[in-house]
């Protein structure tokens, strides 16, 4: 891994100065069931292609921002400082299939 | 040894420069490499070969191949060809038992053949398996090629330099510097590398930077390439990055053509030209292309009789075959036509040196007019100009060997570097290993020093005669960094190892104490008497360092209530000056931090967390506050503020010496908060517990910590204060049976099992992990961590096993011996069955079972009335 991620805050560097924040989780609004808290837990969708993601910049500003990255070539195609609240978030991910595993 | 003064010589004639061969003294002049200096003093021997221990001399002389391997200056693998002759420099031969000329191990090539055939290390040495120790000893004496110097220690330094540049040139040939002035010519900011001496200041004229001698690596996502310039790894991150890395001349397939005296023109050009150096007396000359055969004229120049030239353009020969006596070129055959000559130059074309563009995304794939794999469809961003790009001037396709029949009896190698020969290859295909990816693994051809330079190419036609099909559907094997070898101690870089120092550090090293790491930090373990210090604070007062400790400040208009949703714990209803203990949990219920919550005031929440936690913390609070867009801010104090726990019985009248506070339990009572002046020093009193006594935490700024912390020594001398450390404090704290996150949890663990259910409160609305809780509460606690104390005098282990019915069911976190209990006493996590006040506990110590009793509270003033007093 040597790309390059551009903080909103600091510029274009080098992703070792970043630490990788998973990509964005739908998290469930009311009490899910324990199938549904091991799907938010533990499966992500694991895009071949762009994915919203977060990352903060540990070695430089120390924000956290959101970025779109293509997991495939490792090209960050925008970055942003998170949006306010859950009602400007962006449309959230389908959720991904639910395991079968139990969460606790 | 040398010829009369050459017009494009290197060498500097009017000095001499003296080196070691062997312990020998050598010379040579300025100009020439080790390799050349050597040539000139008559060895022509420079290597045994990995597995036969063949002789091996001079075949590329360019860097590319491995023969010219050797032990320089006690550094291992160094290709003397292009190492730059030093005055004084030690050189010696490697992968020998004995000396180059006489190797004990070339026996192998002798009699080895029938037990080596390819792939032998995976079929043979496996039985009797007792036996594997003594395989393995031979094995790790026999297999690789230099020796390290295990004495050098870290005497040579290395260092990594980060780069930005605008184009970066790779390879300082004709093409690579016309790209460069170029590029200059157009204003843009150029770096030309160059694997050899480099185009020099001349060709640069000052318009672009030159750094050689220095070796391209790879070219990795981003445009980084990675360059080996010695003792310093240059990251340069390129805007354009220009390959032209030329070609590289291939060798032919022949019976013995691995000989000394067999060489690749370029060789012989460079010995001529740029060492005046005649590489044979009688040569025969076989190539396939133009530049080939131009060295005839070299040579005649140098004074070198011609025996023999093959146009492999004109004439297709059936059979070669070099002959040598005592692994020296003797004569060679070409279809039955014996030539005595001591020199042979073959040359099967040139392959594009394409590695690099297939690393940055280039497709490679198979000219069959040229016979060569080429680039094609570059990535943005990269270039490629000269050779490199197929630039080449055509030629002919040589045959896969030039072996079959006859007498000829000789190896005929596909790959110098691990000694692959046709015939391993053969074997291979008839094992079924049929694909070149295949091919690549189990006969090692490619994987040598030279990573494919120099028998990618003829192993790939080899295989396309063999399976009755072409190069193109043979393909090639995948291109991965390093391009160029690389010492490990360059890719490390400098030796060092960060410490974090709390500002009383030096006291502690004045007091004799013994340190340890706890993460980054260095801390105090002891001052030489952990039971003693233990006493102190027990019976009079003790203080310890905490400046680690993480320190948090939470503040704004929603700090109560981001806290209230992020911690199991209620902080809402807090009151100022009040301090209040949590767990951190994830969503999942899982236990990630602990520390204590000080309400300053109703907007700014003062937060402590573990030592190690500090980071993790900060970072967690702050990715909620981004998720959940609240009015809070974060700020991480933990390096600009000191601490210092003062704990024990009289640490109030300690206390009451240093500052105007009213420190009587009455108005300054347990959990509570003050800030005042102590030693005149601004502080943040905070009163609690960890350690089971009256304490006090006093947080103030880093500078004034060494100040306070002499203050309370002296101050405290006369009430038997002493100092004390992590050990002390380990013991303190369990007999109180107050856990330590990372120690007695692990990632698995929540709250409800590590014996916590009243820091979770389930009747708040939300906080994070509330759901994961709900859950293992309603599934019902499956193990819970309790504490022990020991029937007998035994401490056992940390992580010792708890044994039900023969099974190991549980496992010991903590344990030490309590002075103060004069027992044994630890915690450990059991069936939620055994989580019984007296359930008796079997646990393994040196393979006994030793008797335990469970104990559910603290094993010390169960009702905290110490902490109280």
């Amino acid at each position: 891994m040597s790309f390059l991620i551009p903080c909103p805050n600091c510029g274009s560097r080098d992703v070792n100065e970043f630490a990788y924040g998973g990509e964005i989780a739908v998290r469930p609004e009311a009490r899910p069931n324990v199938r549904e808290l091991g799907s938010y837990l533990y499966f992500r969708r694991n895009v071949a292609g762009v994915q919203r993601e977060w990352w903060f910049h540990r070695l430089g500003c120390e924000a956290w921002f959101q970025a779109e990255r293509d997991t495939r070539t490792n090209e960050v195609l925008l970055t942003e400082r998170p949006r306010a609240s859950r009602d400007e978030a962006p449309p959230g991910p389908e959720a991904p299939a639910l395991p079968d595993t139990p969460a606790v | 040894m040398r010829l009369p003064p050459r017009p494009q010589e290197r060498i500097d004639r009017s000095r001499e420069l003296t080196f070691f061969f062997e312990g020998e003294p050598r010379h040579g002049f300025p100009g020439d490499t080790v390799g050349s200096a050597l040539f000139a003093s008559g060895r022509r021997v420079f290597s045994r070969s990995f597995k036969y221990h063949r002789p091996r001399g001079l075949l590329c002389c360019s860097g590319q191949c491995p023969n010219c391997l050797m032990q320089v200056d006690g550094v291992p693998n160094v290709r003397v060809c292009t190492m730059p002759l030093r005055e004084g420099a030690r050189v010696r031969g490697q992968n020998v038992l004995g000396s180059l000329d006489r190797d004990v191990m070339s026996v192998v090539d002798k009699i080895g053949g029938p037990f080596t055939p390819v792939g032998f290390y995976y079929r043979t040495m496996i039985r009797p398996r007792r036996a594997w120790p003594l395989y393995e000893r031979f094995l790790r004496n026999v297999a690789g090629l230099g020796k390290i110097d295990r004495g050098a220690g870290r005497t040579r330094r290395f260092d990594t330099e980060h780069r930005r540049v605008e184009v970066l040139v790779i390879g300082g040939g004709r093409a690579g510097i016309e790209a460069a002035r170029a590029a200059a010519a157009r204003g843009e900011q150029v770096v030309l590398v160059d694997e050899g001496l480099g185009p020099g200041e001349r060709a640069a004229g000052g318009s672009f930077e030159v750094i050689a001698p220095a070796r391209a690596l790879g070219i990795y996502e981003g445009g980084l390439v990675p360059v080996d310039a010695g003792q310093v790894l240059i990251r340069f991150r390129a805007r354009r990055i220009v390959v032209a890395t030329g070609a590289i001349e291939q060798p032919l397939v022949f019976p013995g053509n691995d000989l000394v005296g067999v060489m690749l023109p370029g060789a012989v050009r460079r010995l001529t030209d740029e060492w005046s150096l005649r590489p044979g007396s009688r040569a025969v000359v076989i190539g396939a292309d133009e530049r080939a055969l131009s060295v005839v004229a070299e040579l005649r120049s140098a004074g070198t009789e011609i025996a023999r030239v093959v146009d492999l353009r004109a004439e297709s020969p059936r059979r070669i075959a070099a002959e040598g006596k005592k692994g020296r070129l003797a004569s060679v055959l070409v279809d039955g036509e014996g030539l005595d000559c001591d020199l042979l130059v073959m040359s099967g074309g040139r392959q594009p040196a394409y590695s690099l563009l297939a690393q940055a995304g280039a497709r490679i794939e198979y000219d069959a007019g040229r016979g060569v794999f080429v680039p094609i469809e570059l990535p943005a961003s990269v270039e490629a100009v000269g050779a490199v790009a197929g630039e080449l001037p055509s030629g002919a396709t040589p045959a896969a060997t030039y072996e079959g029949g006859g007498k000829a009896r000789g190896k005929c190698f596909v790959c110098v570097c691990e000694d692959v020969t046709t015939k391993d290859v053969r074997r291979a295909i008839a094992e079924g290993f049929d694909s070149i990816e295949l091919a690549k693994r189990y006969t090692t051809v490619t994987m040598g020093p030279c990573q494919g330079r120099l028998c990618q190419l003829p192993s790939v036609r080899l295989y396309a005669r063999e399976n009755g099909t072409d190069e193109a559907a043979i393909g090639r094997t995948t291109a991965r960094p390093p391009w160029a070898p690389v010492s490990l101690g360059l890719l490390a870089g400098r030796g060092h190892e960060p410490a974090r120092r709390t500002s009383i550090h030096e006291r502690h090293v004045q007091l004799g104490a013994r340190m340890m790491w706890t993460g980054a930090w260095r801390r105090v373990h002891s001052y030489g008497d952990p039971a003693g210090e233990v006493r102190a604070v027990h019976e009079a007062v003790g203080a310890i360092d905490v400046s680690t400790l993480g320190k948090i400040l939470v503040s704004g208009p929603d700090a109560a209530a981001f806290l209230e949703r992020l911690y199991p714990n209620r902080f809402g209803d807090l009151r100022p000056g009040r301090i209040r203990y949590s767990v951190l949990g994830t969503d999942a219920g899982r236990i990630m931090d602990d520390g204590t919550i000080a309400r300053l005031d109703d907007d700014r929440f003062y937060v402590t967390t573990t030592s190690t936690g500090a980071d993790v913390v900060s970072e967690w609070l702050e990715w909620w506050n981004a998720v959940w867009g609240m009015g809070v801010e974060v700020v991480n104090l933990t390096g600009a503020l000191a601490a210092v726990n003062v704990a024990g019985p009289r640490a109030r009248e300690l206390l009451g010496r240093l500052t105007d506070l009213d420190v009587s339990n009455e108005s300054f009572s347990y959990l509570d908060a003050k800030q005042a002046h102590v030693a005149g020093v601004p502080c943040l009193l905070l009163r609690i517990g960890f350690v089971g006594e009256l304490g006090y935490e006093l947080h103030c700024s880093s500078p004034y910590g060494e100040y306070l912390w002499s203050t309370l020594l002296e101050r405290g001398a006369d009430l038997g204060l002493r100092p004390f450390g992590l050990e002390a404090q380990r013991v303190l704290r369990l007999e109180k049976q107050h856990i330590l996150v990372g120690q007695d949890t692990d990632s698995e663990s929540n709250a409800l099992e590590a014996g916590m259910p009243w820091v979770v409160k389930f009747d708040k609305d939300e906080f994070v992990g509330k759901w994961a809780l709900e859950h293992v509460r309603e599934r019902g606690l499956r193990e819970r961590l309790v504490g022990f104390e020991m029937t007998g005098w035994t401490v056992p282990p940390e992580g010792g096993q708890i044994v039900v019915d023969g099974r190991p069911a549980g496992r010991v976190t903590s344990a030490r011996w309590s002075g103060e209990l004069r027992r044994a006493i630890g915690l450990a996590w059991v069936p939620a069955a055994l989580a019984e006040e007296d359930a008796e506990l079997a646990i393994r110590v040196d393979g006994r079972l030793e008797q335990a009793r469970v104990r559910l509270r603290p094993f010390l003033d169960p009702d905290g009335e110490r902490l109280r007093s």
